[in-house]
């Protein structure tokens, strides 16, 4: 068993190789570098498969080796597979494969497809290898690298301006967060030695280093906490938590598949990955905190994506509200709620992402869903695969996967021991998704176009309309993964055994929330129904009828709860002026200093010139001037016969003076 | 005549050689000068394939002859992992920066041939392990490097020349002074002897017996020793001389200053500062800590306000080897530092390979720019270049990242265990310059953004991509950026005994 986990590392080394290759391929082998990487992509996913088969009845495996040498022993990292990782390696080999295909015929018409499957595959390797990682530090440094792929595909149109200032945005944003990941880890390294997740009882997910870690007090909280906390902060980059989610939005700058690969499916995911990993880490007071952070954002974002008309950004803030559905679910205690809606949320929301790529290819890379409508007919594919992700996000019941993994949230919220809020804000994320998703789907596929009439919307070619019906079936059927009857996925995460019964389904909590949340999802559409499709849109200038109702609150939400401004005005300007004014130090002191440094000294040899030249030399030509002219006045007086007394006092005076002279004279050739 | 020795010699002579071709032609003597480097890196190379690793730390190529017996100078020389690092550092960086040499510039023969002296002397100080020879070699250093300040790169290179020349000098007769007195207490220059005395009748107390003062002499010779070589590396209000320094000089001389003569400072700090006064970094420990940290993090927001490419460089560089000192503080500032005292030490002397050739780099990307416009680095000037240069722009981006810090190129790995080491024993002063890693990733992409990405520039519509000469010229330190980013135990292997040694010594 032990042997297949040492090649585990096959999983990402083969996007990577594709990637090193392709980085050298001449610009114009389009079709080596497409090949290549697809190639690579399902070929991982056959090895994910069969990694898949050996945890599929739960258990753990991994592999750890020396990498150097620190001190008298080694820092160490290793492969991982469980559960967790399994589940992880077939979402993102199946999704990226399919979005890889889907690419094909997207990106067709750009001249640098073959960098952008170079950078698919980077990110791709960086991503498999952060899965299957047996360690904090190596996991990191798949994290920073996925970031790297995230930074070149966002910017992949660099010329635009918007696109560059994203990419850079969204590299810094997400490593705010990272500095506080990377001082956990460091801290956690001071504490606990090996950054192993699991090595034979010496990992710090293990028994041990737990007791230690929570044994621990610093300042009123434990060790494990504060360390959890600092290893969020890093998952609330990844993951666009509020208040660092400002960066996921502005990314769909990049190409649509890539938005449906890393800011949908994957990489954001990843911050939720990195929770569910150190999850026996995680103490009651750190999950709560992640509790609160993730109801925040699911309901923050889900009202701003209510206010807003671009089609990748609904989307885009969708993605940020079902993180928070995620993160909300660990914190209250749900890893395999949480997990689960991790997975369905890849297949759904990738499906809808790439929906929206053949939306706006349909309509002339039109955006804009105020200008688009009555697509039903004309893409009649795009339109069926696009509902089922619909109505897998807005969570319609029993058929739909988003259903049951949101139902499995509410589940976990309601039976948590801590605050309810977590549970009331869920629900009110369920009405919000269903109300924008159905405002969504009423202006874009019903009524009339309100675009250019020259040319009208057409469907997109079978190479893009068949990864969303691929995926459409999945966003069904995967939910049956993790029904109250048989939870077998959930379990199957946290490590525990299940078995099949029906007779869950009609225990009197479990149908409870599932009426209750089916409440939540047929009040949000029937709201998003009374506003948009039953007025239907007839230009795309007209007002918003939810702005007409609440105007105010509509601008608010319009302008995304004014975050953006609130950093402009705040730490970016503060920056800026703190930047600017140790420029003035560095100029005015630091060069400065050296300045006055040699100006004193300048100053200095002045004075000891004067000291030379003026007292001393002038000093001791004056003293002899004046001992010649004394000694004139002496001889004249002695002419003049004076006084014995007066040639005494005379003769004393000039050998005083001799001796003064004689004296000066050593202290200046000193 | 031994290995060393012929290290030390082999660019002099070369650089006489050099000087005496250029009579005939400028250019032939430029190229004669690039094989005594490359000649220079095949003996280093030979020299690292000798080197057992196995012996730890003991000095190879150990050589000792009494010199001037009556002030304590010897010629004393050996080299520890550390020392075969820099080396090699000083052999890849040197050839680089000759190679960078703008062929049109005024003279590139002589130019050359001071970096081959400047490089015969930095190698001298490297091997060196007596104090005399050791200060002899970094005070020589100077003269090529003033000459070459001076004599090529922008207007006010004149003025930058007697700053950094004053600068550095000032720290150095600081140096000199406490050094004295460390030779009046303890009767040797020989450094791995004085090294050796903190076990038993240490330098402090010897430093208490001959002046008095209950330590605080010992303090002050501690200090004195320590701005002398902190003014080199530099530590941050320390670093006067080198903004100006950096942009002014021509970018393959700066590849030099601060791809290896600014390391001369760092290596300083762990053959001399370090094993000589452990006792007074731990009592200063805590200010020195807050001094290095503040200092990273005043840098690196310092560069964000530069509108001009060599400053921000010149200031990230500052940023870069502050770590490298907080890194050195930490680990001696408790007495038995453990594993943690191993990262930061490990950290510290890897960030001397890494970021030599980062920075390098970097300036060699900056030579190639400028080369190809006419201004002189100023970042508003640009837009859109990846679209005409995508391989460039692709290289430089390597190198860009190195500097940043991602994880699988070589910067990572000596951030993280200086951020490890640093954080063990000083956790708020390293989360403090842990915002310059920020910051780092904000001037460097706010750079990128200016230059490369955004509409194409009309004006350089038409500038060429990297030829494949650039190319080539470039090559090497990015494949070292990935080799070490992936395999850091290629230096750790040489450099762990080496942090194992200079921490036994406090035990």
């Amino acid at each position: 068993m032990s042997s297949f986990v040492q090649y585990l590392w096959l999983i990402p080394l083969l996007p990577l190789v594709a990637a090193g290759i392709n980085a050298v391929l001449p610009t114009d082998a389009r079709r080596a570098a497409m090949g290549l990487t697809i190639a690579t992509m399902a070929a991982s996913f056959l090895i994910s498969v069969v990694a898949f088969f050996k945890v599929a009845d739960g258990g753990r495996l991994c592999h750890n080796f020396d990498w150097f040498s620190l001190g008298g022993g080694h820092v160490r990292l290793g492969w991982l597979l469980d559960p967790l990782s399994a589940a992880m390696l077939m979402m993102v080999t199946f999704v990226g494969t399919c979005i890889f295909v889907y690419s094909v015929a997207y990106m067709a018409h750009d001249a640098r497809q073959k960098q952008f499957f170079t950078f698919l595959s980077l990110f791709a390797a960086a991503m498999l290898g952060l899965i299957i990682s047996n360690s904090l530090l190596l996991l990191f440094m798949c994290w920073e690298v996925v970031g790297l792929a995230s930074y070149l595909l966002i910017g992949f149109w660099f010329e635009k301006p918007s696109a560059a200032a994203a990419c850079k945005k969204a590299f810094i944003t997400t490593r705010i967060g990272d500095i506080g990941f990377l001082l956990g880890i460091v801290w956690l390294a001071k504490e606990n030695g090996a950054l192993l997740f699991f090595d034979n009882g010496a990992g710090f997910l293990e028994q041990g280093a737990l007791e230690h870690l929570n044994g621990l007090a610093v300042g009123g909280i434990s060790a494990a906490t504060a360390i959890g906390l600092l290893l969020f902060c890093g998952a609330m980059g990844k993951s666009g938590q509020v208040p660092l989610h400002v960066w996921l939005p502005d990314a769909m700058e990049g190409p649509t598949p890539v938005s449906a690969l890393i800011h949908a499916a994957t990489m954001v995911a990843a911050g939720v990955f990195l929770i569910g990993r150190v999850h026996p880490l995680m103490t009651t007071e750190s999950l709560s905190v992640v509790a609160g952070i993730g109801a925040c954002t699911a309901v923050i974002a889900a009202l701003i994506g209510i206010a807003q008309n671009d089609i990748k950004r609904i989307l885009a803030y969708s993605t940020v509200s079902q993180l928070g559905y995620m993160m909300l679910a660990l914190g209250v205690g749900g890893l395999g709620a949480g997990i689960f809606h991790l997975i369905t949320h890849g297949f759904f929301k990738a499906l809808l992402f790439l929906g929206a790529g053949s939306i706006i290819h349909g309509c002339n890379d039109q955006q804009d869903i105020r200008a688009m409508g009555g697509l039903h007919g004309p893409m009649r594919k795009t339109f069926l695969t696009y509902a089922v992700g619909m109505m897998a996000l807005s969570g319609f019941p029993l058929l739909f996967s988003g259903f049951w993994s949101k139902e499995a949230i509410l589940h976990a919220a309601h039976s948590t021991v801590g605050s309810h809020l977590p549970f009331y804000a869920g629900l009110i994320g369920a009405v919000l998704t269903a109300f924008y998703m159905t405002r969504l789907m009423s202006l874009v596929f019903f009524g009339t176009y309100r675009g250019d009439a020259e040319h009208p919307p057409h469907e997109s070619p079978r190479l893009m309309t068949l990864p969303l019906q691929v995926l459409a079936v999945f966003a069904i059927a995967l939910g049956f993964l993790g029904t109250p009857a048989w939870p077998w996925f959930t379990t199957w995460i946290e490590g525990r055994e299940t078995h099949f019964q029906f007779g869950h389904l009609f225990h009197l909590e479990t149908l409870g929330l599932m009426i209750v949340s089916t409440l939540a999802v047929a009040a949000g559409v029937w709201l998003g129904w009374r506003l948009y499709f039953q007025r239907l849109r007839l230009t795309p200038d007209e007002t918003d009828p939810l702005q007409i109702v609440v105007p105010r609150v509509f601008y608010h939400l319009e302008h995304r709860l004014w975050f953006d401004e609130f950093y402009e005005k705040t730490l970016i300007a503060g920056t800026r002026r703190v930047a600017e004014w140790l420029t003035l130090v560095e100029q005015g002191v630091w060069v400065g200093g050296i300045w006055a440094a040699a100006q004193i000294s300048i100053g200095f040899s002045w004075l000891s010139r004067c000291y030379d030249e003026w007292l001393i030399n002038d000093g001791f030509d004056k003293s002899c001037d004046s001992l010649r002219g004394s000694g004139k006045e002496i001889a004249d007086a002695h002419r003049q016969r004076l006084p014995f007394t007066l040639r005494t006092i005379g003769a004393a005076i000039l050998v005083l003076l001799a001796i003064t002279c004689i004296w000066f004279g050593k202290g200046g050739a000193r | 005549m031994s290995w060393l020795a012929l290290l030390i010699s082999i660019p002099a002579v070369g650089a006489a050689v050099v000087v005496w071709l250029t009579r005939k032609s400028q250019a032939r003597a430029w190229f004669a000068s690039l094989g005594f480097a490359a000649l220079q890196f095949c003996v280093t190379l030979a020299v690292v394939l000798m080197f057992d690793s196995s012996r730890g730390a003991n000095f190879q190529f150990y050589e000792h002859t009494p010199w001037l017996p009556s002030i304590g100078a010897e010629f004393s020389v050996g080299v520890d992992g550390l020392g075969l690092m820099s080396l090699l550092l000083a052999a890849v960086v040197v050839p680089f920066a000759i190679a960078m040499i703008d062929p049109k510039t005024r003279r590139p023969g002589t130019m050359s041939a001071w970096m081959l002296l400047l490089q015969s002397t930095l190698v001298g100080n490297f091997v060196s392990l007596n104090f005399v020879m050791w200060f002899l070699f970094w005070e020589l250093a100077l003269i090529p490097a003033f000459f070459l300040v001076r004599g090529w790169g922008g207007p006010m290179r004149a003025k930058a020349a007697v700053r950094f020349f004053m600068y550095t000098m000032a720290g150095s007769a600081l140096m000199l002074a406490g050094m004295a007195a460390v030779y009046a207490a303890a009767g040797t220059f020989h450094l791995p002897s004085l090294a050796t005395l903190i076990k038993g009748v240490t330098l402090s107390s010897k430093i208490t017996a001959l002046l008095g003062g209950n330590g605080v002499w010992a303090s002050c010779v501690f200090f004195a020793v320590l701005i002398g070589v902190a003014v080199k590396v530099p530590l941050y209000p320390l670093h006067g001389w080198l903004p100006a320094t950096y942009s002014e000089a021509a970018p393959p001389v700066t590849m030099i200053l601060t791809g290896v003569m600014s390391k001369m400072g760092v290596i300083g700090m762990l053959r001399v500062v370090g094993p000589l006064f452990p006792d007074q970094i731990r009592i200063h420990a805590p200010i020195l800590m807050w001094i290095a940290a503040l200092g990273i993090l005043a840098s690196a927001w310092t560069a964000l306000a530069q509108r001009d490419l060599r400053r921000m460089l010149a200031f990230s560089s500052i940023n870069h080897l502050g770590w490298s000192l907080l890194a050195i503080f930490a680990a001696w500032s408790v007495t038995n530092p453990g594993v943690n005292g191993a990262a930061a030490l490990n950290g510290a002397m890897l960030q001397i390979f890494n970021h030599g050739i980062t920075a390098a780099t970097l300036f060699a990307c900056l030579a190639l720019l400028e080369r190809r416009s006419t201004d002189q680095g100023g970042i508003d000037s640009f837009g859109g270049l990846r679209a005409v240069m995508p391989v460039f722009s692709g290289l430089w981006g390597i190198a860009l990242f190195a500097s940043i810090g991602l994880p699988g190129l070589n910067g990572f790995i000596s951030e993280f265990l200086m951020v490890q080491g640093s954080f063990a024993f000083s956790p708020w002063a390293t989360a403090v310059a842990a915002v310059s890693l920020l910051l780092t990733a904000v001037f460097l992409l706010g750079f990128w953004q200016k230059v490369f990405h955004g509409p194409l520039n009309p004006r350089w519509a038409t500038m060429p991509d990297l030829t494949s000469t650039e190319r080539l010229v470039i090559a090497p330190t990015l494949v070292l950026m990935v080799l070490l980013g992936v395999c850091p135990q290629l230096l750790l292997k040489w450099l762990n005994p080496v942090s194992e040694y200079l921490l036994s010594l406090t035990q």
